[in-house]
């Protein structure tokens, strides 16, 4: 890999947490500290995490997880660069297979829920595989309302609860 | 009958008072004092034996204190069990003592009768009027000591269906989501009980998500969803052998599992690619039957008792909304048109009416006519959700979740006034309640 696109990487990571900060997340994940670490041209440090494992995804991408407005699922500017950066460390990462999880927040009824996780991961998995990762690495589960990842009961809590999360599968 | 004057007065706010109901909602009567005040003594035993439930004479205290709960728990009775009434001779059972009972409108008397050990109990239960002096119904049960409660919840039956003129619901169960732990790893667990609470069985262990459960109408079996295999799959229980299958084979999740009325069939929602739409299967298996097509999320649905119309929620016109349909996915029309989101359409096992969660900001738990008209809003929690008809179709169950970081959710029963509203006891927290039909 290039610096430039290095810096491109890093770029779109930037442009994707400022550009998510707005819909979502006020307790947005810590941005990763090893960004734009790029898998297939370095050999790993001695400490570094496993190349293809997850935390090497976790390291290498601009973020894991995507964030939705209330009902919705379609992927904005800012989820695509970070679907982006997930494709590219697929791409390097070839053998790797991935869960995308589904979720939706607490104020919505709970098959419906479902329904709409399910709609949320697989617009995820649609785009990833429009940036060429093969569908058949990807797989798909909504969790509804049953596994929030912040437990409030408000509009902050709530936005952070609308994601679609990338998981690699080990 | 005209003593019976004031519970005829209830029995009218039954079928419909919605403004007064809407008004009252936070009241919960139970101050009895427009309810029907009836004795229940303990039911005597010619002869004390035992049995693997008790002695008989216990299994008579017992037995009175269901009924009494019974018929306070559906908000028409003022009950007195047998802690507050004197004990009778079983010489008064079939000839009250009257003069001793003033006070009272109605008057329970039965009795327990075993050969001992692990024989049947037989159980009486006689309704008198007070003031006309007259035996209103007469009614025996013969049940394995075990089942005492069901003789119990069949004699509070009739007497509610005597003096209500409705149909009886009591002697029913109930399928629900057990749940414990925190709210971002709660543990939910596949339950059963009586429909007031008793009788209490886990079916799955916790190891994996188990949600929104259904009965089959004979008992037999579970519906569910289980996150086993991390997959969302619908499972068919059997109760009796402790087995369990798919409801289809399919590489894609199924989820909200209903039977038909009939037990034939199976409607469930299963998303393919994104998009989730509702199927039909036989509850023997085979190729599923697709009932919507539209982009748009369908989920649910709910059979008619006759079995000929299927009412479900979509979001085709952009928010959660309630649709009507024949059984067979035509002529599929949309009958909500009020404010806010509409969800978990659950018609009424007598046809007249079709309970939901609305949704405007708040989840509150109402009903309204299977043409959409006579809205009433019958609960005002933060979250109410997810009603579910008792047999006949007088009562609903749901789930109430509190707000917040502990998000505890509990099982809640209302009548159909609004009024009587009621926690049912379970002992772990509980969701996703399902009523099954009255037992035979």
């Amino acid at each position: 890999m290039t610096s430039f696109t290095r810096a491109l990487m890093i770029a779109s990571a930037v442009i994707a947490l400022s550009a998510c900060s707005k819909k979502a997340p006020e307790e947005l994940p810590p941005p990763p500290v090893d960004t734009a670490r790029p898998a297939e041209a370095t050999p790993p440090a001695p400490t570094g995490p496993v190349k293809g494992s997850q935390a090497d995804f976790l390291a290498s991408v601009a973020a894991d997880k995507i964030y939705f407005d209330t009902d919705k699922y379609d992927i904005d500017m800012a989820d695509q660069d970070i679907l982006r950066s997930q494709a590219q460390w697929l791409a390097a990462n070839s053998t790797v297979k991935v869960t995308v999880e589904g979720h939706a927040d607490e104020r919505g009824t709970r098959d419906y829920n479902l329904a709409l996780g399910e709609r949320r991961a697989n617009a995820a998995k649609t785009y990833l595989a429009s940036l060429g990762v093969d569908p058949a690495r990807i797989t798909t589960i909504s969790y509804g309302k049953e596994r929030p990842a912040a437990l409030g009961s408000d509009e902050a809590a709530w936005a952070q609860n609308r994601r679609a999360v990338t998981v690699t599968v080990q | 009958m005209i003593r019976f004057a004031p519970f005829a007065l209830l029995a009218l706010l039954l079928v419909a008072t919605p403004a007064q109901a809407q008004l009252s909602v936070d009241v919960t009567d139970d101050s009895g004092t427009n309810s029907l005040k009836i004795a229940v003594p303990a039911l005597p035993t010619s002869q004390s034996v035992s049995t693997p439930a008790g002695t008989t004479d216990e299994l008579g205290v017992k037995i009175a204190q269901v009924i009494a709960d019974d018929l306070r728990n559906s908000g028409l009775f003022a009950p007195t069990g047998p802690e507050g009434s004197r004990t009778i001779t079983m010489s008064e059972v079939m000839a009250p003592q009257y003069p001793s009972w003033t006070g009272f409108e109605a008057l329970v008397h039965g009795f327990v009768r075993s050969a001992g050990g692990e024989s049947d109990i037989t159980v009486g239960c006689y309704l008198y009027d007070t003031a006309l002096k007259s035996e209103l119904e007469r009614k025996g049960y013969v049940v394995a000591p075990r089942d005492w409660r069901r003789a119990a919840h069949k004699c509070a039956d009739a007497i509610y269906a005597r003096l209500s003129g409705e149909s009886p619901f009591f002697d029913s169960r109930i399928a629900y989501i057990a749940e414990s732990g925190p709210k971002d790893r709660r543990v939910k667990r596949l339950a059963i009980m009586d429909s007031d609470g008793a009788n209490h069985r886990f079916i799955t262990n916790g190891q994996a998500i188990a949600l929104s459960p259904r009965f089959s109408p004979d008992y037999g079996s579970l519906l569910y969803v289980s996150y086993i295999q991390e997959r969302v799959r619908i499972f068919v229980y059997n109760i009796g052998t402790g087995k369990q299958r798919l409801v289809t084979e399919s590489t894609n999740p199924t989820f909200a599992p209903r039977w038909s009325p009939d037990g034939r069939s199976i409607l469930f929602s299963m998303a393919i690619a994104g998009n989730t739409d509702i199927y039909r299967v036989s509850a023997q298996g085979g190729v599923p039957v697709r009932l919507t097509t539209s982009p748009g999320i369908d989920v649910g649905g709910s059979c008619s008792p006759d079995g000929s119309r299927i009412v479900f929620e979509s979001d085709r016109s952009g928010s959660q909304q309630i649709y009507v349909m024949n059984a067979d996915g035509s002529n599929q029309q949309r009958i909500s048109h009020g404010g806010g989101r509409y969800a978990t359409p659950e018609w009424s096992p007598r046809g007249d009416l079709i309970a939901f969660t609305k949704i405007t900001g708040d989840f509150n738990i109402a009903v309204m006519t299977p043409d959409g008209g006579n809205e009433r809003i019958l609960t005002h929690g933060w979250q109410d959700e997810a009603p579910t008809w008792s047999p006949n179709g007088r009562v609903l169950q749901f789930f109430r979740t509190s707000q917040g970081s502990s998000g505890i959710s509990q099982v809640w029963q209302v009548d159909l006034t609004g009024v009587n509203e009621r926690r049912i006891p379970t002992p772990l927290s509980g969701s996703d309640p399902a009523w099954g039909p009255l037992l035979p």
